[in-house]
């Protein structure tokens, strides 16, 4: 209730501003002569008033809800906002394409893709349908994910503990981690062959270095004296390291397993140009090579939907394993 | 048995880049034993957090030694690459609680889980360690406050969770680097008592650092004041404001008393002696 009256206040001060918002060209309309001009010039002017108060209204800062901070930048809710900006987006995509304004073949229409991707689901594309092709490309992103979690985190935290482990990986990892997984793409082929493994092996490369190094940040992250009060409490070592140490450096590392698997879709492409007979990206390859626009697209959609769920997960989990994240 | 001796501790840091080094501590000598409360007060750079640091055992010192009992205090080189050097050579450990100005809780683990987490450390079952940060929670009168979530507290909450977490440890001295530094005045003065009442009560050896000459006098047995340049001890006194305060349990009445506020002006004036000198 509290809340709702203060809204209403804030409403009706803004109202009595636009009062004298407008009070003022009026005054200034008056000042010319003949009554016609004086008429025609208030009218465009309020005209112009009133749609400068409809942005004014659009853009100011709403009246704070109980729960937000008055001040905060961008406080409050965007979601409906975001459905409507996709609502409009598709709605745009759909006249310029149903319209014929542009060819299929460049850009086909939303209907048209979607009929593509149930086509692709039913009966398949370059040999196998959208759900072998998804699987394959997921058991090989989240294989090099896990593989990378599972190496990156220790080592990260070792190499951010220890001089002489940093002395030893700090210049491997700083040297390959600027390189474009394209680079290296054939010395791992020439290595391990064009099967499963060198297309993990190369997602797996290009996830290493961001959980590696989050995990290093994290380590300095971890306050000095949460580290000696740990001491002072009959801590060995190694339980500093596991028990505060490896918690406390969770934000960065849960930032850099973000990071990484936003890594692993731009590398997954690229890994699947080689040899591979299914895969998510493979089959957006295959399509755009026979200028299958609609497949190329409809699979573009379903690798942003599956990010984007994964993504969602992840914060998901950074609430309920990092909720002091952002406190002190 | 419980005696703490520094013994003409210098330390030193050496000069960064070739630059000249800093004599942070000068022939300190101090003695404790159980039931003391030592205030060290002075003005910024004496020293004092030097010589909390070192009695912690997170530094060593270049010169002289400090002995815990029988066994001999020194700080681990690096603070990941502590190396077990004997019993008789001690670094930083469970004998030895610290409280920080800014609380050292762990974000992850709620109230009691960190009240208990030294005694987890040490294997001890989760019933026992359950019972003994229940009973110092209670000392600190956060027993409402188990299962709370650390970085939710108010600042004094949190403050009193760092204590009763130092406590729970049962450790034979209680470290205090400005615990209250960071608290509003009302809060700071109900921590002041608490502190007392939970000193009286655990009789433990207490070494408490301050800028507050008020929070000082009321607090210590034994005030050591530090000057800076090098940081060295110029003054002790020896105090019982404390005891007047539990008596009576009126804060500002020992406070106004004329011989608190003789001691004040006393101690005021050999700081402010200090500062003139540096400045």
């Amino acid at each position: 209730m509290t809340s709702m009256t203060k809204s209403m206040d804030a409403s009706s001060t803004r109202l009595s501003k636009k009062k004298v918002v407008t009070n003022k060209p009026v005054a200034e309309a008056q000042m010319v002569d003949s009554k016609e001009e004086r008429e025609s010039a208030a009218a465009s002017i309020s005209l112009l008033d009133k749609i400068q108060l409809k942005i004014k209204k659009m853009t100011a800062p709403s009246a704070v809800q109980s729960g937000e901070y008055f001040g905060t930048p961008g406080a409050g809710d965007s979601r409906l906002i975001g459905v409507c900006s996709t609502m409009f987006f598709i709605a745009v995509w759909a006249i310029a394409t149903e319209g014929g304004f542009i060819k299929p073949i460049f850009l086909p229409s939303p209907l048209d893709v979607v009929q593509r991707l149930i086509d692709i689901t039913v009966d398949g594309f370059a040999g196998a349908t959208l759900v072998e092709h998804l699987n394959a490309s997921l058991v090989r992103i989240f294989g090099a994910f896990i593989l990378a979690c599972l190496i990156g985190i220790p080592l990260g935290i070792t190499i951010g503990c220890n001089r002489v482990f940093r002395g030893i990986f700090d210049p491997l990892i700083e040297f390959y981690r600027p390189l474009p997984p394209l680079a290296y793409l054939p010395l791992i082929i020439i290595w391990l062959g064009i099967d499963e493994s060198s297309k993990v092996t190369l997602i797996f490369l290009a996830m290493l270095s961001p959980i590696v190094l989050s995990a290093r940040a994290g380590v300095t992250s971890v306050r000095i004296e949460q580290i000696q009060v740990a001491y002072s409490m009959g801590a060995t070592p190694w339980q500093v390291i596991t028990q505060v140490i490896a918690r406390g450096a969770m934000p960065d590392i849960m930032t850099g397993m973000r990071i990484a698997i936003g890594f692993g879709w731009t590398t997954l492409v690229a890994a699947e140009m080689v040899a591979a007979e299914r895969g998510i990206g493979f089959m957006v390859l295959n399509a755009s090579e026979f200028l299958v626009t609609d497949v190329v697209i409809a699979g573009i959609i379903v690798i942003g939907i599956i990010a984007y769920c994964f993504d969602l997960l992840m914060r998901y989990l950074e609430a309920k394993l990092i909720p002091w994240k952002g406190y002190n | 048995m419980n005696t703490l001796k520094v013994c003409e501790v210098s330390v030193v840091y050496p000069g960064s880049d070739g630059g000249e080094s800093v004599t942070a501590l000068s022939d300190v000598n101090l003695t404790m034993e159980q039931g003391d409360l030592v205030v060290a007060l002075g003005a910024s750079g004496c020293g004092k957090t030097t010589l909390l640091n070192l009695i912690a055992g997170f530094i060593s010192p270049s010169k002289g030694y400090l002995t815990l009992g029988s066994s001999k205090v020194k700080g681990y080189p690096r603070v990941l690459c502590g190396k077990d050097i004997g019993d008789e050579v001690t670094g930083p450990d469970a004998d030895r609680g610290v409280v920080f100005q800014k609380h050292a809780l762990l974000p992850w683990l709620n109230v009691i889980e960190n009240t208990e987490f030294g005694l987890k450390l040490q294997g001890v079952d989760k019933q026992t360690r359950r019972e003994r940060a229940a009973e110092y929670l209670k000392l600190v009168g956060l027993e409402d406050f188990h299962q709370h979530k650390v970085y939710q507290l108010s600042g004094g909450m949190q403050q009193r969770v760092g204590i009763a977490r130092a406590l729970t440890n049962d450790p034979k001295m209680l470290l205090l680097d400005e615990p209250l530094g960071a608290l509003d005045a009302l809060t700071r003065e109900s921590l002041q008592e608490l502190l007392l009442d939970v000193w009286r009560k655990t009789n433990k050896m207490m070494f408490f650092i301050t800028h507050s000459v008020d929070e000082a006098l009321l607090l210590a047995t034994r005030l050591v004041v530090m000057s800076p340049r090098p940081g060295r001890i110029t003054h002790q006194f020896d105090l019982n404001f404390n005891q007047q305060f539990l008596d009576c349990r009126d804060a500002r009445q020992v406070k106004s008393s004329p011989e608190f506020i003789a001691m004040r002006e006393q101690v005021l004036a050999i700081i402010h002696g200090d500062e003139l000198a540096v400045a």
